[in-house]
């Protein structure tokens, strides 16, 4: 038996370079983002304006929501390909071998991880550039990209668990629309005390992708806001938790192997 | 190459599925060490899903299965690493190279790091894939594909191989090329190839014995020429000249033998004793001008049709058979 370190290389090497490989999957998480945070900057401006907005720079306001978006995109595409392999069979090449279970998951996931923190650089990079200052300097910037890799693992384990139970690409991309709700119900655009329509603030409210937000901002531009930061992380957490348990009942299931 | 016991027993195996018909329906076989096997059977048969159950992808529903001398149902992970298998539709990464589907096949078998490079050369130039190796598989070619599929089924050296419809949908010149490895395999590595085919030459050339599955029950099994001979009488092809005296020649052959095909042929088996020559005495004496006339000695068609009632093209073109995976 291999050890499990290799395969786990072996299979994050395959997903990474399948992504590299084909830049209408690759780009889009990383130009549609931007290029969405460009044109609220750009509109929205004026709500700096607003008593009680954080920041005067709506720029910097608006940074955090890539880090969310680009992972979503992330779930569709590792959903995506994990869902191709199982209808063409590559699964099942993949299960011919000594390679264990946890294996199969981990390094589709690794994948997933490796490319949500290129992305994070991305971002972080084009906020630079673009004259964003990271109020909780470099320590905090550190801390975002691995923030960056656990929202990664979140969203990537349940693409892999949608994947896993329907063995369909066509439903993965089915189900990234309401996936993108959570995102618009959120504080994506206005900070929620700000919101002044009460149903739309409920909603966002009890949205957790406010507070997977709220927490990059806040190291963007508050500095170290600890209840953002346990919020965040912690949902987070609970994200990657839950949907790695159901990835792993999920491949359990579709894993029939004796 | 390895002493060890690689033979295929199956006793009574049997797979079910929820709402469907039983795909797998109790069949015993044996496959000796170093045999090519060939599993003949329409679409839809049970070929596929007995392949899925000995290389422990599918659970059974009951009976059992030795493969290597482990049991499917509780030593999978030691059958896997015996078997290699390609299975039905070349199962590649169209985004990776060749030579990366074998990085990636050598590190998932644990072959050792410094082995790693020389055996996926090595399998690269069996197979003939050297030059192609660094090139995007989505630009293979059917045969180079199917090349690809059994290099990786080879690369930790298993001594039983399974080959679910290997050579589907390949040009002629790229099934012989197949043909020729998997037989090389058998007689110079002692591999034991456990084959599915629909095609009858394939059977015929490559299998040192066949077995023929229909609605999940094997109907027959031999070598090809006990087979064929079991079936023992060879039948008689006309092409009349005129369409005018299809219904003469047709009397006139059914006192040689029992009609074969849909009725619109005229072809009969023959029967004991009747011969070539009595066929053409007949129809000249009775003045039947023919196109040509033909003598076919029994092939594997022969036997499905006889074994099922059925010819083997025919029951695949129904679509008749137990649900296929």
């Amino acid at each position: 038996m291999s050890a499990l370190p290799t395969q786990i290389g072996a299979l994050a090497q395959r997903s990474i370079t399948r992504t590299a490989r084909q830049p209408a999957s690759a780009i889009p998480p990383l130009i549609f983002p931007v290029a969405l945070m460009l044109l609220n900057s750009g509109g929205l401006h004026a709500s700096t304006e607003l008593p009680g907005f954080p920041t005067g720079s709506f720029l910097a306001f608006a940074l955090a929501v890539p880090f969310i978006q680009g992972a979503l995109f992330s779930t569709m595409n590792a959903g995506t390909d994990l869902a191709r392999d199982i209808q063409t069979g590559f699964f099942s090449r993949l299960s011919l071998t000594p390679v264990r279970g946890s294996a199969l998951l981990a390094g589709q996931l690794a994948g997933i991880v490796t490319l949500g923190v290129l992305q994070a650089v991305f971002y972080i990079v084009t906020g630079l550039l673009l004259g964003v200052r990271f109020a909780s300097g470099p320590a905090g910037i550190a801390l975002l990209l691995l923030y960056a890799a656990l929202v990664a693992l979140g969203f990537g384990a349940l693409g892999s668990f949608l994947a896993l139970r329907t063995g369909s690409g066509e439903s993965i991309q089915g189900l990234f629309p309401a996936l993108f709700v959570f995102l618009f119900i959120s504080s994506m655009n206005t900070p929620r005390n700000l919101i002044a329509v009460d149903w739309f603030r409920f909603l966002a409210s009890i949205n957790p992708v406010s507070y997977l937000i709220e927490c990059v901002r806040s190291l963007i531009i508050t500095g170290w806001d600890a209840e953002a930061l346990a919020l965040g992380f912690g949902i987070a957490i609970a994200l990657s938790l839950v949907s790695l348990a159901l990835a792993v009942w999920a491949l359990g299931q579709r894993l029939e192997r004796t | 190459m390895t002493t060890r016991d690689n033979s295929i027993v199956v006793e009574k195996l049997v797979r079910e599925f929820r709402k469907g018909p039983r795909a797998v329906d109790g069949i015993d076989l044996y496959v000796a060490p170093g045999e090519i096997y060939g599993f003949l059977g329409p679409n839809g048969a049970g070929k596929s899903t007995t392949v899925l159950m000995l290389t422990t992808l599918l659970p059974p529903t009951a009976g059992t299965a030795r493969v290597g001398g482990y049991d499917v149902r509780n030593e999978g992970p030691k059958v896997r690493s015996v078997i290699g298998a390609a299975l039905q539709e070349a199962a590649l990464d169209p985004l990776l190279t060749g030579r990366d589907h074998l990085r990636l096949q050598t590190m998932l078998q644990a072959i050792p790091r410094a082995e790693r490079k020389p055996r996926q050369e090595e399998l690269l130039e069996r197979v003939g894939l050297t030059e192609a190796a660094d090139r995007k598989v989505r630009g293979y070619s059917g045969g180079m594909k199917r090349r690809l599929d059994l290099a990786l089924a080879l690369v930790h050296r298993p001594s039983i191989l399974f080959l679910d419809e290997p050579t589907t949908g390949l040009d002629p010149q790229s099934r012989t090329a197949l043909w020729a490895e998997v037989a090389r395999l058998a007689r110079e590595d002692n591999v034991t190839v456990f084959l599915t085919t629909q095609y009858l030459e394939e059977a015929d050339v490559l299998a040192d014995r066949v077995g023929i599955i229909d609605h999940g029950r094997i109907v027959a099994e031999g070598t090809p020429t006990a087979l064929k001979a079991e079936i023992g009488r060879p039948s008689i092809h006309v092409i009349p000249c005129r369409e005018d005296d299809r219904q003469r020649i047709a009397g006139l052959l059914a006192e040689f033998g029992e009609p074969l095909g849909d009725g619109h042929d005229l072809a009969v088996r023959l029967r004991e004793g009747a011969g070539m020559a009595d066929v053409i005495r007949a129809m000249d004496a009775n003045g039947v001008v023919v196109d040509d006339v033909e003598l076919r000695a029994p092939t594997l068609d022969d036997v499905f049709l006889a074994k099922t009632g059925r010819t083997l093209e025919g029951a695949a073109e129904s679509g008749d058979g137990a649900k296929a995976l």
